[in-house]
C-alpha cells in the first residue's frame, strides 16, 4: 500500500532522489555564523585586503556547490553558455535560492565593455554589520562577490568579481554593487 | 516643538561600566564624568537593592519615581541593564526598553566589529534607535 510503513530504502546513495531541503534558514543563526567567520579571518591576517581576499575565497567555495546544486535542480543540467544567460541565472536563481528574492537590479557598465554590475539596496549579508571608520571602504560582501566568482568560474566564464559602497544621495545608508570584471578570454569570445 | 517623554537613555555592561549614553532634549543633558559616575552608581544601587528585597527572588530595582522623572531599568539575562529617564508617568517604558534590547541583539551582538562589553559604536544601532525613539515620540503626540 502507498503511503504505509517506513520510507523506501534505496540499495545505493545515488539513487536517492536529491531533496529539496529546508527552505528556510534562521537568519539570527546565519547572522552570528558569519559574524564569528569575519572575526577568526581579523585574527589570522595583518590587513584588509588580505581579509576581503580571504572572504571571497570562503564565498569562491559556496558559488562553485551552488552552480552545481542549482544546475541540477533547477535548470535540468542544461549548462548556460551564453554571457546574458549566466548573468540572469546569478541575479535571479541564484540570488532567489541563497537570499530569497532576486537582486535588485543588473546592469551593464557604461565605460567598459566587459563590465557588468549587480546593486543591491542592502546585502543580506551585511544587515547587521556596521563597519567601522578606520576600516574605510571594506566591505564583507566581499563574500557574496566569492560567490559570483565562484559560479563564474566554475561557469567557464572568469572574472574579477569585487564589491563596493556606492553612496547614493538622500539616502543615509549608501547600496552595494558587485562589480564583475571579466578576464581576457572572454572578451575574445563574447564581445566581438 | 514637541515635549520629550525620554531624557536620556543608558546602557551598562555587567560590570557597571557604561557603554552607551545618549541624551534626548536638554532637560536631561550631562557631560561624560557625570553620565559615567550616574552609571556606575545604578549600577551598584541595583546589586544592593537586590540583597534588601524582603521578598526572595528580587532581581532589583525596575523603577524609581521621583518628583520630576521617572527611571524605567530592564536587566537582561547576561547582566546588561539598559534604564531610560523619562518624565513623570510616561507611558510604555518597559515596552519602549524591551525594542532597544532587541536592537541591541540584532545591530550591536551581530556585528563583527563589535567587542563585548566595550563602549558601542555601531552606525546601524544608532540609525535604528533613532527610527525607534522617533516613531515612540509621534506615537505619544497622537493621544
Amino acid at each position: 500500500m502507498i503511503g504505509v510503513g517506513k520510507a523506501k530504502q534505496y540499495a545505493n546513495v545515488l539513487d536517492k532522489p536529491l531533496s529539496r531541503g529546508r527552505q528556510e534558514v534562521s537568519l539570527s543563526a546565519f547572522a552570528f555564523l558569519f559574524s564569528e567567520l569575519v572575526q577568526y579571518n581579523q585574527t589570522q591576517v595583518d590587513n584588509i585586503a588580505e581579509l576581503e581576499r580571504r572572504l571571497e575565497d570562503a564565498g569562491y567555495a559556496v558559488g562553485a556547490r551552488v552552480l552545481e546544486l542549482l544546475c541540477h535542480r533547477e535548470k535540468g543540467n542544461r549548462r548556460e553558455t551564453r554571457l546574458l544567460g549566466i548573468l540572469s541565472f546569478i541575479h535571479s536563481t541564484v540570488w532567489k535560492v541563497l537570499f530569497g528574492k532576486v537582486a535588485d537590479s543588473l546592469e551593464k557598465g557604461t565605460e567598459h565593455e566587459d563590465e557588468y554590475m549587480i546593486s543591491e539596496k542592502e546585502l543580506l549579508v551585511n544587515r547587521f554589520i556596521s563597519v567601522p571608520k578606520d576600516m574605510g571602504a571594506f566591505n564583507c560582501g566581499a563574500f557574496v562577490a566569492g560567490i559570483v566568482k565562484g559560479v563564474l568560474d566554475n561557469a567557464g566564464f572568469p572574472a574579477v568579481v569585487t564589491a563596493h559602497f556606492v553612496p547614493i544621495e538622500g539616502q543615509q545608508r549608501p547600496r552595494t554593487t558587485i562589480l564583475i570584471k571579466f578576464a581576457e578570454e572572454v572578451k575574445q569570445v563574447c564581445f566581438v | 516643538m514637541a515635549l520629550a517623554a525620554i531624557y536620556s537613555l543608558f546602557i551598562i555592561n555587567k560590570s557597571g561600566g557604561l557603554i552607551y549614553y545618549k541624551d534626548y532634549g536638554s532637560a536631561g543633558r550631562m557631560d561624560t564624568n557625570d553620565s559615567l559616575r550616574l552609571a556606575s552608581l545604578w549600577h551598584s544601587m541595583h546589586a544592593i537593592s537586590q540583597q534588601l528585597s524582603p521578598t526572595p527572588g528580587c532581581t532589583g530595582i525596575d523603577l524609581l519615581q521621583a518628583h520630576n522623572f521617572d527611571l524605567h531599568c530592564f536587566q537582561s539575562l547576561t547582566g546588561t541593564k539598559f534604564f531610560v529617564v523619562c518624565e513623570t508617568g510616561a507611558p510604555n517604558m518597559e515596552m519602549l526598553l524591551k525594542v532597544i534590547y532587541e536592537l541591541y541583539t540584532d545591530f550591536v551582538l551581530k556585528n563583527p566589529f563589535y567587542e563585548m562589553e566595550m563602549p558601542i559604536r555601531c552606525e546601524l544601532f544608532d540609525l535604528n534607535l533613532a527610527q525607534v525613539i522617533q516613531k515612540d515620540r509621534v506615537a505619544l503626540l497622537g493621544r
